[in-house]
């Protein structure tokens, strides 16, 4: 466990991270988690972290070594998208049992899983992810990997990162982490070229990048390696091939961006492909850091001329939706915001920003806030769900966007609430995506639901109502009264 | 008689199972005002949690003893303690249900002892709260075992044992976990209408319907209460429905001299009329008009339906219980079990499917054993092999993710058999294959094997 308790340390002392830039020596040392409290912690487990960040790789096996429920209860969850490969759907897992634990057959059945998988599905690799138990038994998965690959032929790579080393975002680093020990670096790719670039971070959330890509094939830049969405398992094996990186998610994977700039000389920036302005200033960025790595100069006016023209589509498009959101309030909680430029595109057609969470921002992202939210008390590091409850059933906010956790709060709430986290069904990157996520904003606000399920039934609180009810002793107000009722149709709630 | 055969493969290709704990969980999430603590990593609880909350698409209460390197190294006993007492605190639940998981049990954590030095050390601080625990290690058993094993400690932790005053109309009802919130609220109609009490545990259809409450609730709200748990042992008699549900019955009736009867399943005619009988024998009252029209309704339902099942070839995984219970319904439609996968071996209902042989294991072995099917019956992540075989799937059972309102759909009594039969029968008129000369031409079907199950001119 030493040395895999150096690479925790390791990843903890990230020296690019932004955190760990305010920290003193000491604080540094610590790390980063945070002890979590008995009955009152939420989040996933470091191998959640890891198959996040690795499984999207769709031509991979990715067999969990660990009893039933860490893969049994966890698999076909996240919507990312394959635009060919599809066994990184496909669940593997060596299922164990009460008598492999006993026996310790662990190390065995893993390796005879292995080959099963090799033999039924030919995968050009197949990732091991170690768990809890199987820490915990000390299996060695690492020896297991590295036997398998040589009897049988093929990259077995081992992710160990089991539960209760710590986050999720601990187990996001430590897949970076074998991804560097095990596969980026080991296949030379023959075609590489001055426009190839990485781009770490990005995980294709239903189908996004496949709205930004085309922007960069108009630029003639290829994407050597997105990792990890809609990845080849060569394309990552190659990466280091690329000639500049761009890190989409910094809390995931800033480890490997930066081990791959020391490594090979890959010049990295953070840049996110939400929002229009950002969208642009990543693509100015690529082209930049391309450039400078010696492709042709002339791409820095090519990449201009095409955001002058996308901007201006995007904004038009935007523009439109003014009228209808101009004052509504959005609730951001999401854990961190992960881009500026959504709050600043939202803000620019005229919605309020009437709170966010900071648990995961930086030092800088919190000034940045302050200056846009003007009041520093709609910035809170978390809040309970009664808390947003109250907050939502006091109606403070017209929505609230945020991930799956807290849909229900706000829905029972009678809140508008819209999915900004994995499991969304919308593409929300690059011009067009920023566009989509305001039209989902704008149905999502305008349902005629919501006065629907606001109103209370009218025999519990309309006393105008019963007032009206038919009195038994004249016919023809009887009649009256229900022509009344049957006048109410459906039509009548839109209004509202 | 049935095979049954024992996994083999080394790595299991899309499990069919989810975990123990999950089932455990499931069945504290029955009771009113409770809270399933998972004593494990902070992962168990989050695995689990988003699978609930993607099947009920509610707010699920489900937290975790947060085990850490250290905890797992030094022991959790601290940390089971600083949960529970977290979890009075906060949500002030009338009940704490701690399943327990893959990692406290390898470890070998003596969790029992544990929280009866937690309740006897913190006596003050959670009365009013009680805590039950069930062992359910994720490498053994699956939702059943789970969902058995939390029944059987609610009632060995908070019924009242010993010999009581039996209330006449009192009947306690063990249901097993696969039947939905609509069984539930149906169950409980059908036993009313005969003038018992019925008192349910579990009881989802109080907690899992998918109400919109007025106030924040951080636990349950509904479900069977604590109270009512307490005085199980004055009903007069226990009905149980599922085989996985006896163990609770029998220590039901050792702690307290309430007999059951076992229902192994209440979808299809004969058997629910065994279980109106009963009723009926039980209430001293007649069937009333409404059972008797759902009857009726039942038996048109049987034979408006049958000429769409008869022949067909139908492939299921599930839970031993609801392997029986479908199974048992399509073999009495007149279709025949071409593949029945299940998570365990060791159920004594698997003696009585009516197929050939049973497998224990994955979606990847339904798979494998259904190209020849007409119809892929199991849980939502049956989709992608529904996929690709090109059959159809019956969604069943937990999780059901990808579409709404699973825990609204009747299964069982007469209502719910007739359902059953036209959602069946409705899936296969959508995916009806027009005649084509191709699929009649008697000379091309000459070099195929001679089925005589499976007609040529079947178009299906």
């Amino acid at each position: 466990m030493s040395l895999f308790n150096a690479k925790i340390q390791d990843v903890f002392n990230e020296p690019a991270c932004q955190k760990n830039q305010g920290k003193d020596a000491k604080a540094r040392n610590k790390g980063c988690s945070k002890p979590l409290t008995p009955g009152a912690a939420a989040g996933g487990c470091a191998f959640d972290g890891a198959k996040i960040v690795l499984q999207p790789i769709t031509d991979v096996a990715h067999l969990i070594h660990a009893p039933l429920a860490c893969e049994g209860n966890s698999w076909d969850n996240r919507g990312t998208a394959s635009s060919g490969p599809t066994l990184w759907r496909t669940s593997f897992t060596t299922d164990l049992t009460e008598l492999d634990v006993v026996m310790g057959q662990g190390e065995r059945k893993l390796f005879k899983a292995i080959r099963e998988i090799k033999e039924a599905y030919a995968p050009p690799a197949i990732f091991v992810y170690s768990a809890c138990v199987t820490a915990l038994i000390g299996d060695d998965i690492e020896a297991v990997c590295k036997r398998a690959a040589e009897k049988f032929g093929l990259p077995v790579v081992p992710v160990n990162a089991p539960g209760l080393v710590g986050s999720k975002n601990l187990g996001n680093k430590l897949a970076g982490e074998a991804l560097l020990d095990h596969v980026i670096g080991t296949v030379e790719p023959d075609d590489a070229g001055p426009y190839d670039i990485n781009i770490l971070g990005e995980f294709n959330l239903s189908g996004e990048f496949w709205l930004v890509k085309p922007l960069l094939d108009r630029l003639g830049i290829r994407v050597r390696a997105s990792i990890p969405g809609d990845a080849r398992y060569l394309d990552v094996a190659s990466a280091h091939r690329a000639r500049a990186t761009m890190m989409v998610c910094s809390t995931a994977l800033i480890n490997l961006a930066r081990k791959m700039e020391e490594r090979w000389d890959i010049p990295l920036f953070e840049g996110s492909f939400y929002g229009i302005t950002d969208t642009s200033e990543a693509l100015r960025q690529i082209a930049g850091l391309l450039v400078k790595k010696g492709a042709d100069p002339e791409l820095l006016d090519r990449t201009e001329t095409l955001i002058a023209e996308e901007e201006a589509i995007g904004w038009k498009k935007l523009e439109a939706y003014r009228r209808r959101l101009q004052g509504k309030r959005v609730l951001l909680n999401t854990g961190g915001v992960k881009s500026w430029s959504v709050v600043h595109a939202l803000m620019e057609i005229g919605i309020e920003i009437v709170g966010t969470s900071v648990k995961k921002s930086t030092v800088e992202d919190k000034e940045r806030l302050k200056q846009i939210l003007k009041d520093e008390n709609h910035m809170f590091e978390s809040l309970a769900p009664r808390e947003l409850y109250a907050m939502l059933s006091e109606h403070k906010a017209d929505i609230m966007l945020s991930g799956g956790r807290t849909q229900f709060i706000a829905l029972k709430a009678k809140i508008p609430w819209l999915d900004i986290n994995q499991e969304r069904q919308h593409p929300y990157a690059g011009y067009d995506g920023m566009v989509e996520l305001v039209r989902q904003i704008d149905l999502a606000i305008h349902n005629p639901i919501w006065c629907q399920v606001r109103e209370p039934a009218p025999w519990d609180c309309q006393p105008a109502v019963k007032d009206e009810l038919p009195s038994t002793k004249s016919e023809t107000a009887t009649v009256h009264a229900f022509k009344k009722f049957a006048g109410t149709t459906a039509d009548d709630f839109g209004e509202c | 008689m049935v095979r049954i055969l024992s996994q083999t493969k080394s790595a299991a290709v899309n499990p069919l199972k989810s975990s123990q704990p999950l089932g455990a969980a499931f069945a504290f999430l029955g009771v009113d005002g409770a809270m399933p603590l998972f004593h494990g990593s902070q992962g168990c609880t989050s695995f689990a949690l988003v699978l609930f909350v993607r099947h009920f698409k509610e707010t699920i209460p489900l937290q975790t003893t947060a085990m850490d390197e250290v905890a797992t190294i030094l022991g959790g006993a601290d940390h089971l303690e600083q949960a529970i007492l977290n979890l009075k605190t906060r949500t002030k639940p009338k009940l704490i249900g701690v399943c327990t998981t893959a990692l406290v049990e390898t470890r070998g954590e003596d969790s029992a002892s544990h929280i009866t030095n937690i309740k006897l050390k913190r006596a003050e601080e959670l009365a009013g709260t009680e805590v039950v625990l069930a062992n359910t290690p994720d490498f053994d058993g699956a939702i059943e075992e789970g969902w058995a094993k939390a029944v059987t400690a609610m009632i060995e932790g908070i019924t009242r044992p010993g010999e009581q005053a039996r209330q006449l109309k009192k009947i306690a009802i063990l249901p097993g976990w696969n039947l939905t919130v609509a069984d539930i609220e149906h169950l409980r109609e059908m036993v009313e209408s005969f003038g018992l009490k019925p008192v349910i545990l579990p009881d989802v259809s109080g907690s899992l319907d998918g109400t919109v409450p007025d106030r924040w609730v951080p636990t349950t709200y509904g479900g069977t209460s604590v109270e009512d748990i307490r005085e199980l042992g004055t009903a007069v008699q226990c009905i149980v429905i599922g085989e996985h549900m006896r163990h609770p019955a029998e220590v039901l009736q050792r702690l307290t001299g309430v007999t059951y009867v076992l229902f192994q399943s209440l979808t299809g005619l004969k058997g629910v009329d065994r279980f109106v009988s009963l009723l009926s024998a039980i209430s001293g009252a007649a069937v009333p008009a409404g059972v008797r029209r759902r009857r009726a309704q039942l038996q048109d339902a049987l034979l408006d339906g049958h000429f769409h099942f008869g022949g067909k070839k139908i492939a299921i995984a599930a839970e031993p219980d609801q392997l029986y219970q479908l199974a048992t319904f399509f073999i009495g439609m007149g279709s025949e079990i071409a593949a029945a996968v299940t998570t365990t071996g060791t159920s004594k209902i698997l003696e009585k499917v009516p197929a050939e042989s049973v497998q224990v294991g994955d979606l990847g072995d339904l798979e494998g054993l259904a190209a020849s099917a007409d119809l892929l019956v199991t849980h939502s992540h049956g989709r992608q092999a529904a996929e690709r075989l090109g059959i159809p799937l019956m969604r069943v059972g937990f999780p059901v993710f990808d579409r709404l309102g699973s825990q609204h759909k009747l299964t069982i009594l007469y209502q719910g058999t007739r359902d059953l039969i036209f959602e069946v029968a409705n899936i296969f008129q959508a995916n009806q294959h027009a005649p084509t000369p191709e699929a009649l031409d008697p000379f091309r079907k000459r070099e195929m094997p001679d089925e005589l199950r499976s007609s040529p001119l079947a178009r299906h």
